[in-house]
């Protein structure tokens, strides 16, 4: 069983690095003073502390520490701190084992799953891939990608509009990708959600097709600030449509002033030479770094 | 929706801390949720409400802290205002701005039993 989220599913990857702060701080008070303020809540000083000192309370009340067992507590923590040590776990796992991973993001229907399966198909030989869909529901992705020789797992996210770090890390347990092989990561299609969790990937790229708005890099900027690369696909069409590649550029720019670009056809083969090239440097890097470490 | 997401992780945490800081009871969280961050506060209110039923933190009354962007802009040399993540400065509509504050989703403080 997973011993951190008691889930039941062996396999996958955790870390426990979790820190705690300790605020122990004991003070003297040898002071008189007034207060006239309106309490609507009990505090409880659980700290050592040695009072001396007079009260004239406009209230007329005596503070009692012991009356309430209630107390503020210091977090400072932030929300995605937990998603965030699974990510680093995940992380972790991948680098021990020189596994080069990417996160696909991008908006339904911008052919994110035509890409992955025309890549696996053209660059196979060369090195093992395997992928991890995730989708509200159906497995059609996965067999889409099984189609193609390579391993995959479907994750149904049910309700959830994201994967997160957690769902991967079971992912990997199931998939256990090979050592030196491409991973995949393809999200739920949708351009919000998904920006806000790390899973572990080295990085993520975002999926724009030139049948959607020029503009989406303004409309949903997180994404693209997020990524490092946006893959512009289905460019054989352009012929039949008003998309300004050049204007959706400069708006990706804006936001991401170092975000690269490509341009391809998933389906017709335009740019992909230039992609694969992308993919084989940093599959060659993720190895060396692997190796120097060893 | 990614709020419940988020307030799975609130809640995560929540539960952590009870064994660290010794409590059993959680009656109140206050979140710094960013005017640009990720986050609605109002789904995340509702989404607090749903997930913390049956839990340490039934019934907690959630407080929600809204911080301003703000952003430094290099030709102005200032920092300014800003109401949009990756907008422009206010002052000049220049680009050339990098965000200080304002997106943040942390957890501040809980009152706790």
């Amino acid at each position: 069983m997973c011993l951190t989220c008691g889930c039941g599913q062996p396999g996958h990857v955790h870390s426990h690095d979790g820190h705690s702060h300790d605020h122990d701080h004991d003070h003297d008070h040898d002071h008189d003073h007034d207060h006239d303020h309106d309490h609507g809540h009990s505090h409880d000083h659980d700290h050592g502390h040695d009072h001396s000192h007079e009260h004239a309370s406009s209230m007329g009340v005596t503070h009692d520490a012991d009356l309430s067992t209630a107390r503020v507590v210091q977090i400072e923590q932030d929300i995605l701190s937990v998603n965030n040590r699974h990510a680093d776990a995940n992380r972790q796992f991948l680098k021990e084992r020189g596994i080069f991973t990417v996160n696909f993001v991008s908006s339904p229907g911008s052919g994110k799953t035509t890409l992955l399966a025309r890549t696996i198909t053209d660059m196979k030989e060369k090195f093992p891939f395997s992928v991890v869909e995730g989708d509200q529901q159906t497995e059609n992705d996965a067999e889409r990608i099984r189609a193609t020789g390579a391993a995959a797992t479907q994750v149904n996210t049910g309700k959830g509009c994201h994967l997160d770090a957690h769902m991967v890390g079971h992912a990997l347990g199931h998939l256990n990708p090979d050592a030196e092989s491409v991973l995949f990561i393809e999200n739920v299609g949708n351009l919000i959600c998904p920006s806000a969790f790390d899973l572990g990937e080295a990085h993520k790229i975002v999926v724009l097709s030139v049948t959607e708005g020029e503009d989406k890099p303004l409309k949903y900027p997180d994404m693209f600030y997020e990524a490092d690369l946006m893959i512009l696909n289905k460019v054989d069409l352009l012929p039949y449509l008003t998309f300004d590649v050049d204007r959706c550029i400069a708006f990706a720019k804006q936001v991401n002033p170092d975000i690269r670009i490509l341009q391809v056809s998933a389906t017709a083969g335009d740019g992909l030479d230039e992609w694969y090239d992308w993919l084989s440097a940093r599959r060659d890097a993720t190895i060396a770094a692997k190796n120097r470490a060893n | 929706m990614h709020e419940m997401s988020l307030c799975q992780g609130v809640l995560k945490i929540l539960q952590e801390q009870a064994d660290i800081q010794n409590y059993s009871r959680v009656n109140s969280v206050t979140l710094e949720i960013g005017e640009l961050s990720t986050a609605v506060p109002e789904s995340m209110e509702m989404c607090f409400d749903a997930i913390t039923r049956g839990t340490l933190a039934d019934g907690a009354e959630l407080i929600i802290v809204r911080t301003r962007g703000e952003a430094w802009c290099r030709k102005c040399e200032d920092v300014v205002p800003v109401k949009e993540r990756f907008g422009p400065c206010p002052r000049c509509d220049g680009t050339d701005v990098e965000l200080r504050a304002g997106d943040a989703l942390r957890i501040q403080e809980l009152e706790v039993d």
